[in-house]
């Protein structure tokens, strides 16, 4: 529904066609791929080569400049500062992004397979969801976790990525199983199989590739949230964007240890993406409908 | 759209067998052949309903009250609030800056996603270390982005230069020290930048996946007839590239708008990088002013619906007409 090709991530990895490309061409092309890449590594080259520098190195004079001397002053100053905010985002992001993934998968095998009347449109107004700026929800939402006596702790948060979450889960899933012959799904019914039974014993079954794409997709999407950490979050349960926020924005914290900060709060996602990249590509192929 | 394995992706037909939607037409008879479909997925309707639809309600009934503050009852005032908002200086001031990031943002991940696809699609050396390379700004947070590009956007004249106009003044290239995001007109041109880096591998997915669809047939039937490379693509490769354009518009799009993280990590509440989510942030934390704070929210919330609910009807229209 992207408008994307089908099989867009197999598509991609494909490659290799070179009919009517010249030698000459070629290497025109791979020049300029190469310019680009190294203004892609320009800011990593700044935190890695910022980051290893000791406190009296990190000035503007030699900004540029590869350490004198590689220290870890910085990174050990960054894990005393962001540490707990880390550990916050673990506790955070595993529960919200399996109880997303969960109901994903319930939601996008019936309104494939076991339809009922409205599901498109049911389907549509989840859709919806994805797409809202959630500050169109955030006053509301917080006025009702503060009546409710729920605000303080990180409950306000698991809640929302949730929440928020379904809507995407339920598309990956969707179109995961309408890949599923239908003739397995009949095949069930006609051994007497009720929804459960069909979805425990076919569908599940064949998920994993679904759930490695879902839980990426939100463990990522958590782990990267601002918005909704700020506003209903107090400092004792502040995940590590907040956490890294208030490290850059204090003018007196040093460079490197800013930007040994910013490394630590962005390596678990960058190790998920580098490991697992095929998963974390289809997730985006499906964010397609959402940003 | 790929998704995963049995997933052919694409249009994904939703491709209900025809047997279970005549019995679902066939309505209450058959009622139990669907109820219990119904029943699992109810968890989350009730969730969406609540916690999307429901609090939209809630967040525009605030928008039209006079709850200025938080222990304020707020009656009913109509449109005032955002009525009201025009005629302060700060409110169009934040939303130009939001449009003339989102025009550059827009315009600059569309251009460089669309050139990276193209210089990728019909594979190079190293293509696969080059994608991986292109797309992972996207794994990590916009906080974590503002950090670095703050350094490299800092604004400090050529003698105490730090970041970018430090490189610029090392290469003799002085002429190119600027203000970065703090230039009064276009800073938010500047501002655009990280957010260029972040996204375009994304959008270089996308479009890669668009120019490989492409059947190889249609560019050799069109080579066959004459055409010149250059010719192939004008006409056609990139008609065939319409729907990726449009969902790359939509995504980029919607994102810019509501953009916050991004601002906040580079510039904090700094007036002149102001947009309508830090606003409305500082309506809410800092001024306490619910009913302000949400008129704010009305109107990125509308500014996003605007075009998001035409595209989210058409593909499920489209969908369901290829679903067949």
């Amino acid at each position: 529904m992207s408008g994307t090709a089908p099989g867009a991530d197999r598509v991609i990895a494909a490659g290799g066609r070179a009919a009517g490309t010249t030698r000459r061409g070629q290497a025109v092309k791979f020049a300029v791929l190469l310019a680009l890449a190294v203004l892609f590594l320009l800011p990593m080259y700044v935190l890695l080569v910022t980051g290893f520098k000791p406190f009296a190195e990190a000035t503007a004079g030699r900004a540029w400049l590869p350490p004198r001397q590689w220290s870890l002053q910085g990174w050990a100053a960054a894990w005393e500062a962001l540490a707990p905010g880390l550990w916050n985002s673990v506790q955070m992001v595993v529960p919200s992004a399996i109880l997303s993934a969960l109901l994903g998968s319930m939601n996008g095998f019936v309104l494939a397979r076991w339809r009922f009347p409205g599901a498109d449109t049911v389907f549509t107004l989840f859709l919806f969801g994805m797409f809202i700026p959630y500050q169109a929800v955030m006053i509301p939402l917080q006025q009702m976790l503060v009546s409710a006596g729920l605000m303080g702790g990180l409950f306000p948060l698991i809640l929302a990525h949730t929440v928020y979450g379904i809507p995407i889960c339920t598309l990956i899933f969707r179109n995961y199983y309408a890949g599923i012959p239908q003739t397995l799904i009949e095949a069930a019914r006609v051994d007497g199989a009720g929804m459960l039974g069909t979805y425990a014993r076919v569908v599940l079954p064949v998920s994993a590739p679904a759930f490695a794409v879902t839980l990426i997709w939100q463990a990522t999407s958590a782990w990267n949230d601002f918005l909704f950490a700020v506003f209903l979050t107090g400092p004792n349960s502040w995940p590590v964007t907040v956490q890294l926020n208030n490290v850059a924005g204090s003018m007196v914290v040093p460079y490197n240890q800013q930007m040994a900060a910013a490394v630590l709060a962005s390596l678990p996602t960058l190790v998920v993406y580098l490991v697992l990249g095929r998963y974390f590509m289809r997730g985006l192929m499906a964010g397609a409908l959402k940003g | 759209m790929s998704t995963a394995e049995p997933a052919a992706g694409g249009a994904a037909p939703a491709a209900p067998s025809p047997a279970p939607r005549r019995r679902a037409r066939r309505g209450a008879g058959r009622a139990a052949a669907w109820l219990p479909g119904l029943l699992l997925v109810s968890p989350s309707i009730v969730l969406i309903a609540v916690f999307v639809y429901g609090m939209i309600g809630w967040n525009t009934a605030l928008a039209l009250s006079d709850k200025h503050a938080p222990i304020d009852e707020g009656s009913f005032v109509g449109a005032e609030n955002l009525i009201a908002l025009w005629q302060e200086a700060r409110w169009p001031a934040a939303v130009a800056n939001a449009v003339v990031f989102t025009v550059f943002f827009v315009g600059g991940a569309l251009l460089l996603g669309w050139l990276l696809g193209l210089l990728l699609e019909k594979g190079i050396a190293g293509e696969p270390v080059l994608r991986t390379l292109f797309l992972a700004p996207m794994a990590v947070s916009f906080i974590a982005t503002g950090v670095v590009w703050r350094w490299l956007m800092n604004p400090a004249p050529a003698e105490r230069a730090t970041g970018l106009n430090a490189l610029f003044v090392h290469l003799g290239l002085d002429f190119l020290v600027n203000d970065w995001w703090t230039a009064p007109n276009l800073g938010m041109a500047a501002m655009a930048l990280p957010a260029v880096w972040q996204l375009s591998g994304y959008i270089m997915a996308l479009f890669l996946a668009g120019f490989r669809g492409v059947p190889e047939e249609l560019r050799e039937a069109a080579r066959v007839d004459g055409c010149s490379e250059w010719q192939v693509y004008r006409h056609v490769v990139m008609p065939q590239l319409r729907p990726v354009t449009l969902t790359a518009v939509i995504i980029l799009g919607h994102m810019s708008l509501k953009v916050f993280d991004l601002i906040i990590a580079i510039a904090g509440k700094q007036i002149v990088a102001d947009v309508p989510a830090v606003y409305m942030w500082t309506m809410v934390f800092d001024v306490r002013d619910p009913a302000k704070g949400a008129a704010i929210a009305t109107y990125l919330l509308l500014a996003v619906a605007v075009f998001v609910v035409p595209y989210l009807v058409w593909t499920v229209r489209k969908e369901r007409s290829e679903g067949r």
